[in-house]
C-alpha cells in the first residue's frame, strides 16, 4: 500500500545536542581512507583557517543516520517498510564546516511524499544547527522503498 | 596544504583522479563511524534475501569517496559549499579478500565570478559503469 501523503509537513522535534568529538572525526576519516591531515591535526586546521580540527563533508550523515534517519525508522503510523528501503539520494548545503567540540542539534521534516513505477518515495529535510541555533547543514535526503506503492 | 586560487581555475579543468578500493572490512568500518548497521552492507544472507549478487557499499560511503577529489584538488575541505548525488547502483564487494575498485574523477563545469564559487561534475564508477547519478559539487574559492 502507498505511504499516506498526508504525512507531508510531519515533523520530528530537535534532537538532544549532539557533541561532536575529535575521535569520532578521526574515526570516520579513517573509516572513509582520508588521509587529509584537517581530520586529525589541529596545526593544519589553524593552517587552513579553521578554530580546531574538522570534519569531513560527509560525516553529518552519522549525525542524520543517528537522529532523523534512527526517528522516522521507529515511526510507527508513517509506516515505511525498512526491509524495503535504500538511500535514492542526498544533498548537503553547508553553511560552514563541522568542527571539533561543536554541541549540534538536528530537526527533521518529511517535505515530500510520492509514488512512482510501484515505489515510494520520501524526501526528508534535517536542519543541523548550533546549539545557539546557528546554521550549520542543511540536508535532504530520498528514502526509496521498493515495490510498497 | 595550500588552498587553491579562484583565478587559477578554467572551465574544463579536469581534477586529478583518485582510485580506491574497497573491501568488506572498509564496509563494516564505516558502517560502525557512519552508524548505519543495516546488514545489506555485511552480511551475505541478507544481501542474497534483498535478490543482490553480494553484499554491497553503503552509498554514502562512494560520496565520501568522491568527495575526496574535490578537497584534495580544492586544498580546504571547508570550501565546499554544496554537495549532492544520487544513488544509482551498487558496488558488490564480495568477501574475497580483493573488493571493488572505484575509479573517481571530476571536472569543472562552471565559475560564478560573484559568488567566486566553482562547480565540480564528478564520477564514480565500478565495473566500468557509473554507480552515482550526477554528482555535483561547489566549492568557494578565496582569491
Amino acid at each position: 500500500m502507498a505511504l499516506d501523503q498526508s504525512f507531508i509537513g510531519r515533523t520530528y522535534p530537535p534532537s538532544p545536542p549532539y557533541e561532536v568529538g575529535v575521535e569520532k572525526i578521526r574515526e570516520f576519516a579513517d573509516a572513509i581512507g582520508d588521509p587529509n591531515p584537517v581530520y586529525r591535526d589541529i596545526e593544519a586546521a589553524r593552517a587552513a583557517g579553521h578554530p580546531t580540527v574538522i570534519a569531513p563533508p560527509t560525516f553529518v550523515i552519522t549525525i542524520i543516520n543517528n537522529q532523523a534517519i534512527n526517528m522516522l525508522e521507529a515511526d510507527d503510523e508513517l509506516g515505511l517498510n525498512w526491509r524495503q528501503v535504500v538511500h535514492g539520494e542526498q544533498s548537503f548545503t553547508y553553511h560552514r564546516p563541522i568542527v571539533a567540540g561543536d554541541e549540534l542539534r538536528l530537526s527533521a521534516v518529511i517535505e515530500n511524499i510520492m509514488s512512482r513505477a510501484g515505489n515510494d518515495f520520501v524526501l526528508v529535510r534535517t536542519d543541523v544547527t548550533s546549539v545557539s541555533g546557528e546554521p550549520v547543514c542543511v540536508g535532504t535526503t530520498t528514502l526509496v522503498a521498493r515495490g510498497t506503492a | 596544504m595550500t588552498t587553491r586560487s579562484y583565478a587559477g581555475v578554467s572551465v574544463g579543468d579536469e581534477l586529478p583522479p583518485l582510485t580506491v578500493v574497497l573491501t568488506r572490512e572498509n564496509l563494516v568500518r564505516y558502517a560502525g563511524a557512519s552508524l548505519d548497521f543495516n546488514k545489506i552492507h555485511w552480511d551475505d544472507k541478507t544481501a542474497a534475501e534483498a535478490g543482490l549478487p553480494d553484499v554491497i557499499a553503503h552509498g554514502m560511503l562512494t560520496m565520501a569517496l568522491v568527495a575526496r577529489v574535490v578537497t584534495d584538488w580544492a586544498g580546504d575541505p571547508g570550501a565546499l559549499m554544496t554537495y549532492r548525488t544520487k544513488f544509482t547502483r551498487p558496488v558488490i564487494v564480495p568477501n574475497d579478500g580483493v573488493g571493488a575498485t572505484v575509479e573517481l574523477t571530476g571536472r569543472v563545469t562552471e565559475k560564478d565570478d560573484t559568488e567566486r564559487t566553482v562547480r565540480v561534475e564528478l564520477t564514480a564508477k565500478f565495473e566500468g559503469k557509473t554507480v552515482l547519478g550526477r554528482p555535483m559539487a561547489v566549492v568557494r574559492l578565496l582569491s
